[in-house]
């Protein structure tokens, strides 16, 4: 026996589908189909939150690392504050200080009132998604630091003498290998990303997780949402490593 | 200056020690964050160390067990772990209780959360005390070795001090995060940091006030916790040449 599957293993494997089956058979499922529309919803509006979020805060977290890795002090001071801060509060806190917070003086102006974009600001998605996106670029920020600071100082020199203009390095030279040292990183910050997805619950945004605080609000049933929760984001983690790693494998490896 | 500063914004005085003010209630609040950060990190350090060990010496089943522990806790948002353990933990215990015919009983919030984020701090531990103590060079623990050292002291007195320096940035990282998963607490009800500012808030309406001081005192944590991991990392690595362990 080789492999994946030893002994051992098989005997785990069978245990665990036993134990999955007997919470299939005595565990309550029958509010499943139900909600099954409301999940859907739930799911959809999680991975939803996750891209935008994600996608926004590593741009933002461009400018942030490359402040503080080689910008003059009054932009790396700033960058390293702003990431100081967002690292070292709770997002829950940095959340309900803007939904609550800045929900509450918001009203307070008419300019604002009359805005626009007062329909928005009403609702609690905008916060949401503003608070998931400047988190994950603190967090992203401090990364893309050290990626930009790795990269070999040979690479930007030869470019230089290549007469390349700063931007175009930064555009073609710089930023591809600086992206390609933080991929792995980049992986894992995401999964924290989508772990921090479920605190939106508690500003009145429905994903997933409030579609399960709803349920054992309902009908008093407390495991088996929590189960089925903890299955989705084990499924969802699992399609991020795996992305990841296909898009690890896409770029070409480092150049020794 | 402090009255001018009143002027300017007089929800600041809600922030006073004596209740009108909710001063007293937000120290206390942090009070019961540290408690149980600190509960909850010291209990993942023996779960870390165990498990590290576990994992590195440990048995094929040992092992994978391990590997499904590490594995569901940081792919399950802290969130849900907290409350799926928070129930099923009250739940166990009380039906443990009612089996041997003692009364129902309320488990009191620390011991609780501290259960539930040690299980979580232990998961990340693991791995960070597995990477340090893989990168203790092996001719360390050869020549402890052939000194004749037995296993168990070889432990003590060479990997442990040698791994020490090589786990002490991912430990400080994790203490971080146990401070800030405290606030996560605020959603079962456990009257930490978080769930006092916002009581504070909601009863004065004061919300930027008393969620800004709340700020101000996480990030104190994490500056005085970041000055005091720089110093324990300086001693760790004393007699160490600057590349690192090893170089």
């Amino acid at each position: 026996m080789s492999g994946f599957w030893q002994t051992h293993r098989i005997v785990m494997a069978a245990i665990g589908a036993v134990i999955v089956m007997l919470c299939a058979i005595y565990l309550r499922w029958d509010w499943l189909p139900k909600y099954l529309p409301l999940i859907g919803q739930g799911i959809w509006q999680t991975l939803w939150l996750l891209v935008v979020t994600t996608f926004f805060g590593f741009l933002l977290a461009i400018p942030l690392g490359l402040a503080q890795a080689a910008g003059p002090w009054y932009l790396a001071a700033p960058a390293k504050a702003f990431c100081t801060v967002i690292r070292g509060t709770p997002l829950l806190l940095q959340l309900w200080l803007l939904y609550y917070g800045l929900g509450s003086l918001f009203p307070q102006f008419p300019a604002i009132r009359q805005s626009e974009l007062w329909p928005y600001l009403r609702q609690a998605w905008p916060y949401a998604v503003f608070a998931l996106t400047i988190s994950f670029a603190g967090y992203e920020g401090e990364v893309m630091r050290g990626a930009f600071k790795g990269v070999p100082g040979g690479q930007l020199e030869a470019a230089k003498a290549m007469g390349m203009p700063r931007l175009t390095i930064l555009r073609r030279i710089w930023l591809p290998l600086a992206i390609q040292r933080a991929l792995p990183t980049l992986g894992g910050e995401t999964v924290l990303q989508l772990k921090a997805t479920p605190l939106v619950a508690t500003i009145t945004v429905v994903d997933i997780y409030a579609v399960a605080s709803r349920v054992r609000q309902d009908t008093f049933i407390v495991y088996e949402p929590l189960l089925l929760l903890a299955v989705v984001y084990m499924i969802v983690t699992g399609l991020i490593v795996l992305a990841f790693r296909w898009l690890e494998n896409r770029v070409p490896s480092r150049v020794a | 200056m402090l009255e001018t500063l009143l002027e300017a914004f007089p929800t600041l005085a809600l922030l006073a020690w004596e209740p009108p003010g909710w001063g007293a209630n937000l120290v206390r609040g942090l009070g019961n964050s540290i408690q149980i950060a600190l509960g909850a990190y010291a209990l993942g350090l023996v779960i870390g160390t165990a498990g590290a060990f576990g994992k590195l010496h440990g048995g094929p089943v040992t092992r994978d067990l391990l590997a499904v522990y590490t594995t569901v806790v940081r792919a399950v948002p802290e969130l849900v772990l907290i409350l799926i353990l928070y129930f099923a933990v009250t739940d166990l215990v009380n039906q443990g209780l009612v089996a041997m015919g003692y009364a129902r009983v309320q488990i009191s919030g620390v011991v609780a959360g501290i259960a539930v984020l040690g299980v979580v701090q232990g998961a990340y531990s693991i791995e960070v005390i597995r990477g340090a103590i893989l990168a203790v060079p092996t001719g360390q623990l050869e020549a402890a070795r052939a000194m004749g050292m037995p296993p168990l002291k070889a432990a003590w007195r060479i990997t442990l001090p040698l791994m020490l320096s090589n786990a002490i940035p991912g430990l400080a990282n994790l203490w971080l995060i146990a401070t800030k998963d405290t606030a996560l607490l605020a959603i079962v009800g456990f009257a930490e940091l978080t769930l006092q500012t916002r009581q504070a808030a909601s009863s004065t309406k004061a919300f930027m006030t008393f969620f800004l001081a709340a700020g101000v005192l996480y990030l104190l944590v994490t500056l005085i916790s970041g000055v005091a991991f720089g110093r324990i990392e300086k001693w760790a690595r004393r007699g160490q040449r600057d590349g690192g362990a090893g170089s």
